[in-house]
């Protein structure tokens, strides 16, 4: 289905490029106001403790500072959650359960004076035995973390389909291996900031770096204790979030409570090495895997069980333990399958949502047994894949429904990559062994669960033809606020810089539940399409009286409006407008739209039932690697993505996404690991903790399927996101290709390799 | 206790009263209002507050104020000239190179002071002078698109 659109497809730049090159984009902490005050935040030095006093009168006495407050200037309200209790005090009550735990928060006249009355805070803590092991915190005399959970178990899920022992039985192939994927971090380069207005009205304005803005909004009414009405949430722009900056957190809530107690504005910014100890993760797993084939390579059943450390906290870790369950039952077919996980809490930083979440850790699991299993049984990689490959039509045993799919054109494709790769460089250059792997991967476009989840939009049109868009949405930096644009330029027959859009304004911008499981063009989008529709009628209705034409005759384009047939007979769109508004009474052209998946049954995150998207993305990821045998080091080479986005909106952006993610995921594999020693944090900085440079990068090639969705706006799908479940697993059936060792944890170290080298 | 001193940035001159231990970047963003400039660690590990200071590359976070005294410092800022956009904001804008935007103005200001001193750079050395740059969102490849693109269209004035 290729339509010619003017706006639709092309590769257009950023709506928000040119303020981002300039410098003149503000962020959150790039903002400032009158009389404001600065806050920092008093952490815990301790993994598990009690707290039996703080004393803040010193703190209190240091010039220019104007209010401490700590969990007693609370109601205790407790964060996280979705389908279970909430956990997370926002300023510790009566323990502290990981290092960088908020206990306190101060604000000053400035942040030196703010941190020298930190030191003077005195916490007087009752040391109580910590757990840092997932494992060991399950154990029955581990010490207890949170008082209701036994344990240590914050959530579990036990997914069961089909007869799993009796498929095993009919298996010609079966193994069993455990898989291990450590802490990593979201990686976004600007730090967690907040600034706070109160007013003596009893309203409180906020400024925060929020990728999911209306989280913050209703949890700053619960936590304040004040009516949601009370509570203004203005999004400037976002350095990048990654999952990492979707819930309300501490520097968010501290610098409302703070402007409360002082009546001044209140920013607060946390330091880049806060935001490595003190906030999200992704969650570390261990999984044990078996999976039985036939000896054509069917796969008959797979038997999970998964650990995943939460860290101290709930957070959003019932979605993340449903996911990686859920998401084994995806891209292939599976007929029998259980997957049992447990969510368990530890001393140490909280686990949420990251870039894929939850679905890597799964995928790299079953990604990685899938090309042992191949090896062992003499299967070519790439068939046993197609021969597995889910088609448009299938439903998965939880109730995931394929509609489009463009999987296996997607296999074939990086198939034929690998044979001209194969032929292009040499396996085996003396010392470094060349290896090719690949992997697949299906994902969500935006998940539809229990509690808002629709998407919303409003346009409004101006009379120079100017149009503007507003949605709940915001852009952390995917591209969203273009390619939503795009789409109401697109419907409406303007162009691109004919749109202007709104930020996120709670007062003002319709509700939204947030930037997260690729969502926002897939729902957003839709909301966009009708409400640029809704829109378009209007003026329609004008347009059909001014031209003297039938209403469905009537044709937007590029900023023009005529009489389909005779291009002559029409007018510029802004005269159009003119004249609805100026003539008779007036008209407002406002146009609306609403939208979330029809006849989408929610999932259950208990028996995983359900079907969580109205469309799933689909691709292989192929990734050449060199492994230099005598030093360990493994270099990615080059990679390739096959992948089925359905109608790629803005092609560049698209790239944009693909190629960060695959990056990204080259850091996952091979060098990202937060290390910690009995909770302490031993790398909280950029050094230490290696992402990866410019050094890292390598060559791409992106091709796509040929595929349209039918719900999706204008036919596109999921981008970006699902990808980086498939490029851990590439590289690390990559390694295996070169020297015929599939390692089973990541991230693969030089020493990793050198060890295994030498033990082979 | 606070000092006089006198910056030059963007070819303005500011007389400050600052403390002596503030870094250029504190003074670029809170003294100034230079917010353009970002703090992404303040430990000179990520590079988004890449300044120019006569000539050279270097991190705001790890240069006091002081220091830059004398110095002809030029900020994100202070590229476009009379309303136009410098080729390279204009190629970071057309290639993608930008996403969430926080490392921008850095790699932005390290690309610059590439192009001064060597206005043809291969892309190894490219990769080389922004390997100091983190930058979360991209995987880089656009932005080195951009500037190598950049650096043609300097060629060609």
């Amino acid at each position: 289905m290729k339509k010619d659109y003017v706006n639709i497809g092309k590769r257009l730049p950023r709506v928000d490029a040119i303020v981002k090159a300039t410098g003149e984009a503000k962020y959150a902490g790039d903002l400032s106001m009158p009389g404001m005050l600065h806050g920092k935040l008093l952490r815990s030095p301790y993994p598990h403790a009690r707290i039996l006093e703080i004393d803040t009168s010193e703190a209190e006495k240091v010039p220019g500072v104007r209010a401490v407050v700590t969990g007693k200037d609370t109601i205790g309200f407790k964060a996280g959650g979705i389908s279970a209790q909430g956990d997370e005090p926002y300023l510790a009550m009566d323990k502290v359960r990981f290092i960088g735990d908020a206990v306190a928060a101060v604000a000053a006249i400035d942040q030196e004076t703010a941190l020298e009355a930190l030191d003077l805070i005195r916490v007087e803590y009752d040391e109580l035995p910590a757990v840092v092991d997932p494992l060991a915190a399950m154990a029955e005399d581990a010490p207890r973390i949170h008082e209701q959970a036994a344990n240590n178990i914050s959530f579990k899920t036990d997914l069961a389909y089909g007869d799993v022992e009796k498929a095993f039985r009919e298996c010609d192939y079966v193994r069993e291996d455990r898989f291990e994927t450590r802490p990593i971090r979201h990686g976004f380069i600007e730090p967690h900031a907040a600034l706070a207005v109160w007013d003596h009205s009893g309203r409180v304005s906020f400024w925060g770096s929020k990728q999911s803005p209306y989280f913050t909004y209703r949890n700053l009414a619960k936590a304040l204790n004040i009516p949601l009405s009370r509570v203004r949430v203005i999004q400037p722009y976002i350095g990048g979030g990654f999952g990492g900056k979707n819930e309300m957190f501490n520097v968010d809530f501290s610098a409302a409570l703070l402007s409360r107690k002082t009546g001044k504005p209140v920013k607060i910014v946390v330091s880049q090495e806060e935001v490595l100890f003190a906030y999200r993760q992704r969650h570390p797993t261990v999984i044990d895997l078996k999976t039985g084939l036939r000896k054509d390579g069917t796969i008959l059943a797979l038997d999970a069980h998964i650990i995943a450390d939460g860290g101290a906290y709930l957070s959003i870790g019932a979605l993340s333990l449903y996911l990686m369950c859920a998401f084994f039952c995806m891209p292939y077919r599976l007929p029998n399958m259980r997957a049992k996980g447990y969510r368990v809490y530890t001393n140490t930083q909280p686990s949420c949502a990251m870039r894929g979440h939850g679905v890597p850790q799964a995928r790299l699991a079953a990604e990685t047994q899938l090309d042992i299993a191949a090896k062992e049984m003499g299967l070519d990689p790439v068939e046993i894949r197609l021969k597995n490959a889910l088609k448009p039509g299938e439903t998965t045993p939880n109730g995931f429904r394929i509609t489009s799919c463009g999987l296996e054109e997607s296999i074939v494709k990086a198939g034929e990559i690998i044979d001209r790769w194969r032929k292009e460089s040499p396996k085996d250059d003396g010392r470094r062994k060349r290896g090719i792997g690949l992997a697949c991967y299906g994902y969500t476009s935006g998940p539809r669960m229990a509690g808002h989840n629709t998407a919303a939009a409003v346009i409004k049109v101006h009379e120079d033809g100017g149009i503007s868009l507003s949605t709940g949405s915001t852009d952390a930096g995917q591209g969203s606020d273009t390619v939503l644009s795009q789409i109401a330029a697109e419907v409406l027959g303007v162009r691109l810089e004919d749109i202007r859009y709104g930020m996120v304004d709670s007062d003002i911008t319709p509700l939204d539940p947030g930037t997260f499981g690729s969502r926002v063009t897939f729902f957003t989008g839709n909301a966009v399409r009708i409400a640029a529709e809704d829109a378009r009628g209007q003026l329609a209705e004008v347009a059909a009286d001014a031209l003297e034409a039938n209403l469905h005759d009537i044709v937007f384009r590029d900023r023009r409006v005529f009489v389909a047939g005779s291009p002559d007979r029409g007018i510029p769109f802004s005269k159009l407008v003119k004249i609805a508004q100026y003539g008779g009474s007036g008209k407002t052209i406002l146009g609306r739209g609403n939208w979330a998946p029809d006849g989408i049954e929610v999932p259950n995150f208990k028996t995983g039932r359900g079907n969580m998207s109205a469309a799933y993305s689909f691709g292989t990821q192929v990734a050449e690697v060199a492994v230099d045998t005598e030093t360990g080091f493994t270099r990615v080479t080059r990679m390739a993505m096959v992948h089925d986005c359905g109608q790629p909106l803005n092609e560049m952006a698209m790239e944009g996404q693909l190629e960060g993610s695959a990056i990204g995921g080259v850091g996952h594999t091979l060098t990202e690991e937060i290390v910690r020693k009995g909770g302490q944090t031993m790398n909280p900085s950029f050094l230490e903790y290696r992402m990866p440079s410019t050094l890292d990068a390598c060559p791409l090639e992106i091709l796509h399927t040929d595929t349209c969705d039918e719900v999706g706006p204008f036919g596109a799908k999921e981008t970006g996101e699902g990808i980086q479940v498939a490029v851990v697993p590439a590289i690390v059936n990559g390694i295996h290709d070169a020297i015929g060792i599939a390692f089973k944890r990541i991230p693969i170290t030089p020493i990793m390799v050198l060890d295994a080298l030498k033990k082979k | 206790m606070k000092t006089q001193v006198g910056l030059k940035v963007n070819g303005f001159e500011y007389d400050l009263l600052i403390e002596p231990h503030w870094t250029l970047l504190d003074v670029l963003r809170d003294a100034i209002g230079l917010t353009g400039t970002k703090e992404g660690c303040g430990k000179g590990e990520c590079g988004a507050c890449t300044v120019i200071m006569d000539g050279e590359a270097v991190l705001s976070c790890l240069v006091l104020a002081i220091q830059a005294q004398g110095k002809n410092i030029l900020t994100i800022e202070g590229l476009a000239q009379e309303g136009r956009l410098d080729s390279l904001q204009d190629a970071f804008v057309k290639y993608g190179a930008i996403q969430c935007g926080y490392c921008s103005p850095g790699m932005i200001m390290t690309s610059k002071a590439l192009l001064s001193k060597n206005p043809h750079p291969t892309e190894d050395e490219i990769k080389t002078a922004l390997s100091g740059n983190l930058c979360r969102c991209t995987g880089y490849v656009k932005i080195i698109e951009a500037v190598r693109n950049a650096s043609r269209t300097e060629a060609g004035k």
